[in-house]
């Protein structure tokens, strides 16, 4: 009962999000600010895993292919399908739950413990448009973040594949540019809108309707970054189930 | 004025409010009085419209707050000033910014207007160089001030304060509480105080109201309530040694 609860109260608060707009002036500076500290305060660590992590995937593919008969070229492949279909929206995502989730949750749920939330309600402001609103604006450059995830894990794949000594650039390059179905990129992208909504709303949730002090607050963000992967991988399966399958 | 009628408020099966009718004048410092889970707080909350009530009915100046529509129930709200009993401030802005919040959210004022007003009301809370501290910067009693400033920026008609003196020295504290009184009969606003502070009583209660379980126990004011016999008031406000020789001391007064 009390899942079912929180799925309705989730959807109600995402209905009250979009009445009674802030003021424009005042929320564009709001949403100016969670560009900078969602997006481009992640960027350090999206570039930093994105390159090692697509190094690691080659350097796995280039050891398990044994077969002399299996071109070289098909490392470049095998990382661009990995990094593209699954690790930069997904594997990024969960992350991102990790450091935006309990960002959005902790700075929320303290604007609840310090009764600032009531001060803005007592102000006769919609409180939910006010704080998640921009979150939800400011997420919709998070695609922009996945394309530089897209680009450094190719780019990682790249460097350990020459540098390591697994394949020649040629090979690399050649297979990065093999079978290449555009909609696969589209299909990375409606995934990535998808799960920028998901990274605003649900830690919002946790944040906005917490209760008690600066301890629920750390439980509140844990719980939030539990929800939000595990919505995340949920969503990740029906959203390849329905673009991909045949 | 606020006149409140038969308020009830239930948290599940726990009763909260049990039935509270009253009223707070205008131009006047209204105190809500009672011990700790006497349901002042909840009262207030109700008052400001942040706890739906099941039973009862608020009016602001004739006003019924629940049969409001959502505007006009937003406009009453921008007649509202609020001090929360942690100040409330917005952590991510400075003190002027803070002051100047209402202003940028509910007039069309210029920037050179709002600066002209939160330097105003800086001035009165007598925090005119405090405009670039961020909150967190500030003590106690200067981020008390500063949400009174914030507060009146906008010329409130309804002052709510809780608890305003937690956690401030007594000589901080009388120092809020004089701020308040003026500005209540400065700007002739309904100003009404959740209080445990028995020096806020005695120096500006010029209504005061007790509760007890739920219940509206007594009404009156500083004056009042020195002579008044009902156990549960005197049990409460004069509880210790220092407010028994004062009340002995008033009455041997003003015998």
């Amino acid at each position: 009962m009390k899942y079912l609860h929180n799925i309705g109260a989730y959807f109600l608060m995402i209905a009250e999000v979009f009445r009674k707009p802030t003021k424009w002036s005042v929320m564009r500076t709001l949403i100016l600010k969670d560009i900078d500290d969602l997006i481009i305060g992640s960027l350090g660590i999206i570039a930093f895993i994105s390159f090692f992590v697509g190094g690691v995937v080659t350097i796995q593919t280039a050891l398990n292919i044994d077969n002399p008969l299996i071109p070289k070229y098909l490392i470049g492949f095998a990382t661009r399908q990995s990094v593209i279909l699954e690790f930069a929206p997904t594997f990024i995502s969960v992350i991102m739950a990790g450091k935006v989730g309990s960002f959005i949750t902790s700075s929320i749920g303290t604007m609840r413990v310090t009764e600032q939330i009531d001060a803005l309600e007592v102000m006769g402001l919609n409180s939910l448009n006010y704080l998640v609103f921009p979150k939800i604006i400011a997420l919709l450059l998070y695609p922009f973040a996945i394309s530089i995830a897209m680009f450094l894990g190719i780019l990682g794949g790249m460097a350990a594949c020459v540098y390591g000594g697994f394949g020649s650039l040629d090979d690399y390059i050649t297979g990065i540019q093999m079978d290449f179905i555009p909609f696969h990129l589209a299909y990375a992208f409606i995934k990535t809108f998808v799960f920028a909504f998901v990274l605003a709303t649900i830690p919002s949730y946790h944040g906005y309707y917490m209760k008690g002090g600066a301890l629920e607050v750390g439980k509140a963000s844990t719980t939030s970054f539990v929800w939000t992967s595990v919505v995340i991988i949920l969503l990740n399966y029906l959203l390849t189930q329905m673009l991909l399958s045949q | 004025m606020i006149e409140v009628k038969d308020l009830h408020k239930s948290f599940g099966e726990n009763h909260i409010l049990k039935g509270v009718t009253t009223s707070f004048e205008k131009g006047k410092t209204n105190l809500i009085i009672g011990q700790s889970g006497s349901g002042k707080t909840v009262f207030l909350k109700c008052l400001l419209g942040l706890f739906p009530y099941e039973k009862g009915s608020i009016a602001y100046d004739g006003q019924v707050f629940a049969s409001l529509s959502d505007a006009d129930k937003r406009n009453l709200r921008a007649k509202i000033g609020m001090v929360f009993q942690g100040s409330a401030l917005f952590d991510s802005m400075t003190i002027a910014e803070n002051v100047m919040f209402p202003l940028k959210m509910f007039t069309k004022q210029s920037k050179s207007e709002m600066q002209d007003r939160v330097d105003f009301v800086l001035k009165r809370v007598n925090l005119e160089d405090a405009h670039n501290k961020m909150p967190s910067e500030a003590s106690g009693g200067m981020q008390k001030r500063v949400a009174i400033a914030r507060a009146i920026v906008n010329n409130p008609k309804y002052l709510f304060c809780d608890e305003p003196n937690s956690g401030l020295d007594p000589r901080t504290s009388i120092v809020i509480d004089n701020l308040i009184q003026e500005i209540t009969e400065e700007y002739n606003i309904t100003t009404v105080i959740n209080s445990h502070d028995m020096n806020s009583v005695m120096e500006i209660g010029q209504k005061i109201v007790f509760l007890k379980d739920g219940y509206k126990e007594w009404e009156g004011s500083k004056d009042t309530i020195f002579r008044t016999d009902n156990e549960a008031v005197t049990n409460f406000v004069y509880s210790s040694n220092l407010f028994k020789k004062v009340r002995k001391m008033y009455l041997e007064e003003h015998e």
